[in-house]
């Protein structure tokens, strides 16, 4: 089948646990030259964490790494590159200051007697460049001139600068604009004609099709299946993505009688990320909002919350029309935003448990209403935070009571509407049961609740409705209870509007 | 560790050096026997104290203010000039006085908050503005005379039942200080340092960072007006009375375990690291060092209470807040 | 298909800005100001009969730029490494007096007495780097107790001038060539291979990435630690040098000659001015010295017209702050173009 073609890495039965949680267990991966190999899994199924070990940055606990047949063993990523293997991750390595070649050769800068050799560096940029095919980029720009795209194909240049005979791409297109995604699209063929052995992360179903020759699939970070491309269909993918026992316990959904009137409504909704959103939400539901990453979802999350204002449009709140074009014009309408970048941008980590609770209520509210009764136990017991005591600084707390304690800054203010964004990404299963029933009761008080998770189990098993984005648009709506396969059908673009 | 006081982070260090300090000059000096001792090393610390509140709002909310020191000359030589002896002016001058640190911090505080200009930068403009100015308008040597009745604040007492008499400035003090503890347990104090700690969060739960930046600024201006009131009780009148206590004040901030950067720190904390600074002055004093060497001393405990306070793990080491890195970009989705 | 494709909208907008705005780097509007800054002096100056430009005022503005230029030279280094130094000041003062204090006199101790300057600048920025690096103190209170170090060190061994230079090194600081001093000419020697170190070496390459982004230059292989000490010893390196000059133009040593002309605030603002960002990544010695010109250049317009010495200092502080804004005006308009196109 591929016998012609060496292989280049083979990753044996690699198992990796953090903190006694089992991460990656036995997982097999065999990369080749001249192919693209496409890795796939929902969240959590244990991709990013593969990728770290090919990359050096984790050491597996048990299985062994072959390079070109030869056991090799990565204390750390300057092994790994130095056995020819680079990875480009999401979060981009670039300074914007400094130009293209600089960042290319920056910490490896030829040099001749003692000065770096620009001409080199430039010349060798360009060389990398052309034979790339990418010729709108100069050796000699800004990076800060360049686009998303452009800067993307800087990493992967300076990837290949080390002599990279595997790449390793983790959600590339997450931040590229669907023209974009074309180019680049175009940039990975080329490197495996010319013998690169690549390993693309990705969960659109489209990019793993028209791009891959062979797919490994992971689930809850076991190896579930490896073959060519040409011998899968995307149900299957589906299938063995998802396949997984339901066994979990999520609250019970909302009774037709629990529903109220409609607290938040898009009509028309739309900015340069989303296009035209109906969305309604009523008091007691929980609607679910599915889509992969880049579909739109947190988009629609910050737009509502005014971070990113819609531009088109009517958003209304308990009926009547808003403008929301700043968070505090939200919070005073009674918008809540838990947001998915919890230690980025939903808590001020050295500060206590009490202020972070308090935080809304100080900085958004005036005089009575923001020296309410101190009621901050109460709050606390409510979303059953465990700390040592109401002035420990929050960065001590594990990720589940960091997130009660964003829930709780929430609850102080009593919102009409919670927007709700991976709202139990990264903690454990104790926490994400009292997050979910926290949810669910705030709901049975009348609250809206707009949920957006990548997981769907969980998705599925909280929401009342289901919208599913694709591409910055709606792709359709699926009724409570409805199945993985189908939310991912619709998710992928695989079924676009079939089952709207 | 059972037991754990009620105290911010980074506190208790500053404590127990202030402790230690004061129980050095009780064994060293003969005065430091009796309260009043201690009353007349309040009393020459209140305007450094007083400054280091200021100074600390700014500092807590991410920025820096070396205006500090040139706004208490200012202040001094503007009363001097304006009361020129005259005792009936020294109402409405103090009160011109107050209004100029807070026109001054107003300026800062736009400056920064509106123009985007980093707070050491427009600080630093500011200071050489206003050094300059003071210069200009008094030609190197600043004339007139303060009245006993603005010189009442910095070295005058008043009788108090109990305790005697108790100078004016310390009492000044105590209520600065009350007033800014009162403050930092408040809504808007609390949220002025998760400003400091995190801007996005705070701007996410609905808060105006910029205003709360911008009254920081405002508080520290109008600190250092009274503290330049204070000063100008038992200083001289000269272009040089404030003359480096921006940077005295920024040390005795981080000796109270202030992270530089924001997010962290107690007021009383600030307030103690003054006090200390100034015990440590007199205790050299008293030890027979001299005077020259203070500054050394100075540069050595600063040194080393930072690279203690940055021994616990977590404590940011970059000198400003880093920069949203404009080459990754704004994702749909990040993870 | 489905209704929904149908409404679909471009969901990327491309905004394209006119290219002109972009060739303007801040090393440019330094230089378009400081020539607009010598015409609309030239002009004023002329209005009163005389010439800003004629031989004592080429040499006023050169000999103003020197001292300060070599210290501004040092301190560009430290700021775009993402540091700062406030201990330069001082260190200019302690280093005139060992030069003259060594020389004594001694035609022969010349080369001796700039070596042991330098030798002692270039340790007290070693311990400045190692201060920040080794006991991670910040760069702001380490400088600042450094200084506050050799300011007790002063303070206490020194009241005033001190220390002889012999006559044949007094040259260095009046010799010139027409109107332009040696100096000056030595300055901008000091600032080419400040530039070319800066932008053609990879030590140089390597303080723009630590100032740029530190963990991004830590997984490219730089090596962090070594790049922020190298930027501080030469930062007191550049300071010495200053301190020797101005012991050779004063004919001994002075404690305070740093600190008198403030040179540890006066240096950062001349890098500011000169388009170096304060949180360091970007800008250069180029840039840092058409600063200090501007800066200089103002003093020399200013004593012309007899404007009374202190209004410079509110000038200054206004044009620092002005520019600082443009500046970053500049960078916002920048960063939102490369966020939409």
């Amino acid at each position: 089948m591929t016998s012609g073609i060496a292989t280049n890495v083979r990753l044996k039965g690699i198992s990796k646990s953090f903190l006694g949680v089992p991460v990656l267990q036995g997982v097999d991966l065999e990369l080749r030259g001249g192919e693209v190999h496409a890795l796939m899994g929902e969240n959590g199924a244990g991709k990013s964490t593969l990728l770290k070990v090919l990359a050096g940055v984790h050491r597996p606990d048990g299985g062994t790494i072959e390079v070109d047949g030869a056991e090799v063993s990565f204390a750390g990523p300057t092994d790994a590159q130095r056995a020819g293997i680079a990875i480009i991750h999401q979060e981009f390595t670039l300074l914007p200051h400094r130009s293209v070649a600089e960042n290319v050769y920056l910490g490896r800068e030829p040099v001749r007697g003692v000065q770096v050799d620009r001409r080199r560096m430039v010349a060798d940029t360009r060389e990398l460049l052309d034979w790339l095919g990418e010729d709108g980029i100069d050796p000699t720009d800004a990076v800060s001139s360049l686009s998303v795209a452009q800067r993307q194909v800087v990493e992967i240049v300076k990837a290949l600068s080390t002599d990279a005979r595997v790449l390793g791409m983790d959600e590339p297109t997450a931040a590229l604009a669907d023209h974009e995604v074309e180019l680049l699209y175009d940039l990975v063929r080329r490197l495996r004609e010319r013998g690169i052995a690549i390993l693309y992360v990705s969960h659109r179903m489209r990019e793993v099709f028209d791009l891959s020759d062979r797919i490994t699939v992971l689930k809850d970070g076991r190896f579930v299946t490896c073959a060519p491309t040409g011998e899968l269909t995307s149900e299957d993918l589906v299938r063995h993505m998802v396949g997984r026992d339901l066994g979990e316990y999520y609250p019970d959904r909302a009774a037709p009688d629990d529903l109220g009137p409609v607290r938040l409504a898009l009509r028309g909704a739309g900015n340069d990320r989303v296009r035209e959103l109906d969305i309604e939400v009523r008091a007691g539901e929980i609607v679910g909002l599915a889509g992969l990453q880049g579909s739109g979802r947190s988009a629609v999350a910050r737009a509502v919350f005014g971070v990113e204002p819609f531009t088109r449009g009517v958003v209304e709140v308990d009926g009547v029309a808003q403008r929301v074009t700043r968070p505090r014009t939200a919070v005073r309408l009674g918008i809540a935003l838990v947001t998915e970048d919890r230690k980025g941008d939903g808590l001020a980590l050295r500060q206590s448990v009490r202020d972070n609770t308090l935080l809304v209520r100080r900085a958004a509210l005036r005089g009575a209403r923001s020296r309410a009764k101190s009621d901050v136990k109460a709050l606390l017991d409510m979303v059953t935070v465990v700390a040592r005591g109401e002035h420990q600084e929050v960065r001590f707390l594990s990720g589940g009571n960091q997130q009660k304690v964003v829930l709780a800054k929430w609850l102080a203010v009593e919102p009409k509407v919670l927007v709700v964004d991976e709202p139990t990404r990264g903690i454990d299963v104790g926490a994400k049961r009292a997050v979910h029933e926290l949810l669910r009761d705030l709901a049975r008080r009348g609250v809206a609740v707009l949920m957006i998770s990548s997981e769907l189990p969980e998705l599925i098993g909280m929401s009342d409705r289901i919208l599913v984005m694709h591409d910055g648009a709606p792709a359709g709506e699926l009724p409570a209870g409805a199945s993985e396969e189908a939310v991912m059908a619709l998710a992928t673009g695989h079924r676009a509007g079939e089952a709207a | 560790m059972t037991w754990r006081p009620r105290l911010a982070e980074g506190t208790a260090p500053v404590l127990v050096v202030l402790l230690l300090l004061l129980v050095g000059l009780a064994i060293v000096g003969p005065a430091y026997d009796e309260p009043s001792g201690y009353l007349a090393l309040l009393k020459r610390a209140a305007p450094l104290v007083v400054l280091a509140i200021g100074q600390y709002f700014v500092i807590v909310s991410g920025g820096f203010d070396l205006s500090v020191g040139a706004l208490v000359t200012a202040g001094v030589v503007i009363a001097a000039r304006l009361i020129n002896g005259s005792e009936s002016a020294t109402v409405w001058v103090i009160l011109l006085v107050l209004g100029f640190g807070v026109l001054v911090g107003l300026v800062n505080g736009l400056v920064t908050t509106k123009l985007l200009v980093p707070s050491f930068i427009v600080t630093l403009g500011m200071l050489l503005v206003l050094d300059g100015a003071i210069f200009l308008w008094t030609g190197g040597a600043p004339r007139g005379a303060l009245s006993a009745g603005f010189r009442m604040f910095g070295r005058g007492a008043v009788d108090v039942p109990v305790l005697g008499k108790v100078p004016w400035s310390v009492l000044i003090l105590l209520a600065v200080l009350a007033a800014a503890v009162l403050f930092m347990r408040g809504g808007t104090g609390r949220a002025l340092v998760a400003a400091g700690d995190n801007e996005a969060a705070v701007r996410l739960s609905g808060g105006r960072v910029d205003r709360l930046r911008l009254l920081a600024f405002v508080l520290s201006g109008l600190l250092a007006a009274i503290a330049a009131i204070l000063l100008g009780g038992f200083a001289s009148v000269s272009a040089q009375v404030g003359d480096g206590l921006e940077f005295r004040a920024i040390t005795a901030v981080v000796l109270g375990g202030v992270l530089l950067g924001g997010g962290r720190g107690s007021v009383v904390a600030a307030a103690a690291g003054a006090l200390s600074l100034e015990a440590l002055f007199t205790l050299l004093n008293l030890l027979g060092v001299s005077g020259a060497l203070e500054s050394a001393v100075q540069g050595v405990i600063i040194i080393a209470a930072v690279a203690y306070a940055s021994l616990g793990s977590g404590v940011r080491l970059r000198l400003w807040p880093k920069q949203r890195n404009p080459v990754r970009p704004a994702q749909p989705e990040s993870s | 298909m489905s209704a929904l494709e149908e409404k679909s909208v471009p969901v990327t907008l491309k905004v394209t800005r006119p290219a002109v705005h972009r060739r303007l780097t801040p090393v440019a509007i330094v230089y378009i100001a400081l020539a607009a800054l010598l015409i609309v002096g030239s002009v004023l100056v002329g209005l009163r009969g005389e010439v800003l430009l004629d031989q004592g005022g080429i040499l006023n503005i050169l000999t103003r730029a020197t001292a300060l230029g070599l210290v501004a030279i040092g301190q560009t280094m430290a700021i775009l490494t993402g540091s700062l130094d406030l201990s330069v000041a001082y260190l200019v003062g302690l280093t005139s007096l060992i030069a003259a204090e060594t020389m004594a006199g001694r035609d022969g101790m010349v080369v001796p007495g700039v070596l042991l300057a330098l030798g002692v600048a270039a340790g007290v920025g070693l311990v400045n780097g190692l201060v920040i690096t080794v006991l991670k103190a910040n760069a702001f209170i380490a400088t600042l107790g450094v200084a506050l170090i050799l300011r007790g060190y002063l303070e206490d061994n020194y009241t005033g001038p001190a220390g002889d230079v012999p006559r044949g090194f007094q040259h260095l600081g009046y010799d010139r060539i027409g109107p332009v001093p040696v100096a000056a000419l030595l300055m901008l020697a000091v600032a080419a291979l400040s530039w070319w170190y800066l932008s053609r070496t990879r030590p140089g390459y390597h303080m723009y990435a630590v100032g740029g982004d530190i963990e991004v230059a830590r997984l490219s292989g730089v090596p962090t630690r070594r790049v922020i000490v190298t930027a501080h010893v030469l930062c007191s390196v550049a300071a010495g040098l200053t301190g020797i000059y101005l012991a050779s133009r004063l004919g001994s040593g002075a404690p305070y000659v740093g600190t008198d002309a403030g040179y540890d605030l006066e240096s950062i603002a001349a890098v500011v001015l000169g388009g170096t960002l304060l949180a360091g990544g970007r800008g250069g010695v180029v840039g840092t010295i058409g600063g200090v010109f501007i800066l200089a250049t103002l003093d020399t317009i200013f004593d012309d017209l007899e404007v009374d010495p202190f209004f410079k200092d509110v000038v200054r502080g206004v044009v620092l702050v002005t520019a600082v804004a443009l500046y970053a005006r500049r960078m916002m308009a920048n960063r939102a173009r490369g966020r939409l196109t």
